[in-house]
């Protein structure tokens, strides 16, 4: 793959391309390089102040506003949807400091930056996902020490996780994991897919899209690059299963995507719809003829 | 090597490889800047022989245990370990990854605090099939299965498996630690006071489960104590420290029941008799 040259500064535009100086693209971009030539691993990276708190997904802001050249076309999304506040905040940002298309069409996007969801629309080769990560290390709720979670990793000791599950079938009777189910890129590392659902697990792996994961507050960088091997944790006899739902969306009819349950009126009773509300969409009719 | 084999005939053919120590602590020392430490430590350790390291409280036992099982670094000196499969290996010239994997395959490390070795926020059966785990076992069933019966072996009711040992008496933690580490089978198992801080009853349980383990399952230990009357349950051969190097060595009746080194009888003398 290669990277597009960064574009110059434009005086009349009042600012840098896309936000960042080109210094700071420059060392985020040395960042993702290395973060792409090995799988999973977190690799440290300057992290900048951006105009937005911490927790909005300014790591995913930094990795955006890296990557973004004017010939690309940008989508952000929130929980799914094109419209919640976080994904137009963001819309409106790059907006202003770049100019270039935004889009809510997956399939005309060039950068995806997401934080819960990755798009049902299968991705392709020209795509790059960008994810707002809050904790990059999976390790962390386990061992607070920075220094001890390197060391598992330069090990690949990752039994620890293991007793976690373990511990969850144990108690639980299954592996109550819904959301950041830890996986292992390409057989080494082991990362945090961010809070996306377990559904979307899959999805990650020999994905021909590259996917970054940017942590703002933690200075993380780490990816998945395209066709990767990306393994759920399981056991041979407690195997990663991902969500299901007996119901199907209300808007579109579809059986086959993430559903999100909907409270109705006082009553108590619930419906469900697509969380990818731009699949929804383009899919109500199509699946209506079915 | 193969041409000696065939002159001493076919059974014969691993007598070398019998009394090949499994550990050989070269010359090992370690000095902190008050001068405290250890001093030139060499002695051997044999495979299914347990070795007790007595002395006082300062006299450096357990700066020696961290050292010979790779946790300190050392200043000179070298430790050798006859590796399976392998032979033998200096073990400060193995990378840090090799060692760890080392520790995890071939041998087990007990505690004198169990919250040391044990995983307080995991539960018993957890805390046995973690090693397993590390080693790449992946089957639920299977570790459960393996936990329970070392649960039994160590002599832990079956129902207490879920839960997690803050739960557990200090004797019942220090079982589990045992256990633990046993579970994978290691060839050798260094020992830090592990009945240090249990009342008496519950040590001699704990005395009384190590001798069986040992015989049991043929391991080497070292084992660090100034509990006397353990040791002489226990070890094999003994060696005693003062000031950082050894003063005597020897079996360990001929030295508890004829000490030399004057430090010795006086340590021996503070014993009640019984």
């Amino acid at each position: 793959m290669t990277i597009d040259p960064i574009p110059p500064f434009v005086e009349d535009v009042g600012t840098n391309f896309a936000y960042l100086d080109p210094q700071t693209k420059r060392s985020i971009r040395r960042a993702i390089l290395k973060a792409v030539a090995i799988p999973g691993y977190q690799v440290p990276f300057d992290s900048r102040e951006m105009p937005m708190p911490p927790g909005w997904g300014t790591g995913g802001l930094q990795v955006t506003a890296s990557l973004l050249t004017p010939d690309d076309t940008l989508k952000v999304i929130d929980q799914g949807t094109d419209d919640a506040t976080n994904a137009i905040t963001i819309r409106a940002f790059f907006s202003k400091v770049s100019g270039v298309p935004m889009t809510e069409r997956t399939e005309s996007a060039t950068i995806i930056q997401t934080r819960h969801r990755i798009p049902e629309t299968p991705l392709n080769e020209n795509q790059i996902l960008v994810l707002q990560v809050p904790q990059p290390e999976p390790f962390r709720r386990l061992i607070p020490s920075e220094k001890e979670t390197r060391k598992i990793h330069a090990l690949g000791n990752y039994g620890l996780m293991s007793v976690m599950l373990y511990e969850n079938i144990a108690r639980l009777g299954r592996v109550a994991i819904a959301y950041d189910y830890p996986v292992r890129v390409h057989d080494r590392y082991l990362a945090s897919p961010s809070p996306i659902p377990t559904f979307d697990n899959p999805k990650l792996d020999n994905s021909p899209a590259l996917a970054i994961f940017g942590a703002g507050r933690e200075k993380r960088i780490y990816a998945i690059p395209p066709f990767t091997k990306v393994r759920s944790l399981e056991f041979d006899d407690y195997t990663f299963t991902t969500q299901s739902w007996e119901a199907r969306c209300s808007l579109c009819g579809s059986s086959h995507t993430y559903l999100e349950q909907i409270g109705q009126g006082d009553k108590g009773s619930t419906r469900y719809v697509c969380s990818d509300t731009y699949y929804c969409k383009s899919h109500a009719h199509a699946d209506e003829q079915r | 090597m193969p041409v000696e084999m065939e002159n001493r005939g076919p059974s014969a053919g691993n007598d070398q490889d019998f009394y090949r120590p499994l550990l050989e602590v070269n010359g090992v020392t370690r000095l902190y800047l008050n001068g405290l430490g250890c001093r030139d430590i060499s002695f051997v350790v044999h495979p299914g022989e347990v070795v007790g390291i007595v002395g006082e409280s300062g006299s450096g036992k357990s700066t020696l245990l961290s050292c010979i099982s790779g946790r300190a670094t050392i200043d000179k000196g070298s430790v050798i370990y006859d590796m399976e499969g392998v032979g033998p290996k200096n073990i400060f010239e193995m990378s840090e990854v090799e060692r760890e994997r080392l520790a995890l395959t071939e041998w087990g490390i007990i505690h004198q605090n169990p919250r040391d070795g044990v995983r307080m926020d995991v539960s018993a059966g957890g805390n046995i099939g973690e090693r397993q785990m590390s080693l790449g076992l992946r089957h639920y069933g299977k570790i459960r299965q393996q936990a329970g019966d070392w649960l039994e072996k160590v002599e832990i009711d079956l129902d207490r498996i879920d839960d997690t040992p803050k739960a557990f008496s200090g004797g019942m933690q220090q079982r589990l630690q045992i256990a633990r580490n046993l579970v994978t089978h290691p060839r050798l198992v260094f020992m830090d006071e592990p009945t240090g801080g249990l009342d008496i009853s519950v040590q001699a349980r704990i005395v009384d489960l190590l001798r069986a383990l040992v015989r049991e399952l043929g391991l080497a230990v070292i084992i660090v104590t100034h509990d006397l009357p353990m040791v002489r349950l226990l070890a094999d051969r003994l060696l005693v420290m003062q000031r950082g190097t050894i003063i005597e060595e020897g079996l360990t009746d001929q030295v508890l029941d004829d000490p030399h080194h004057p430090y010795t009888q006086l340590l021996v003398s503070s014993l009640p008799r019984a």
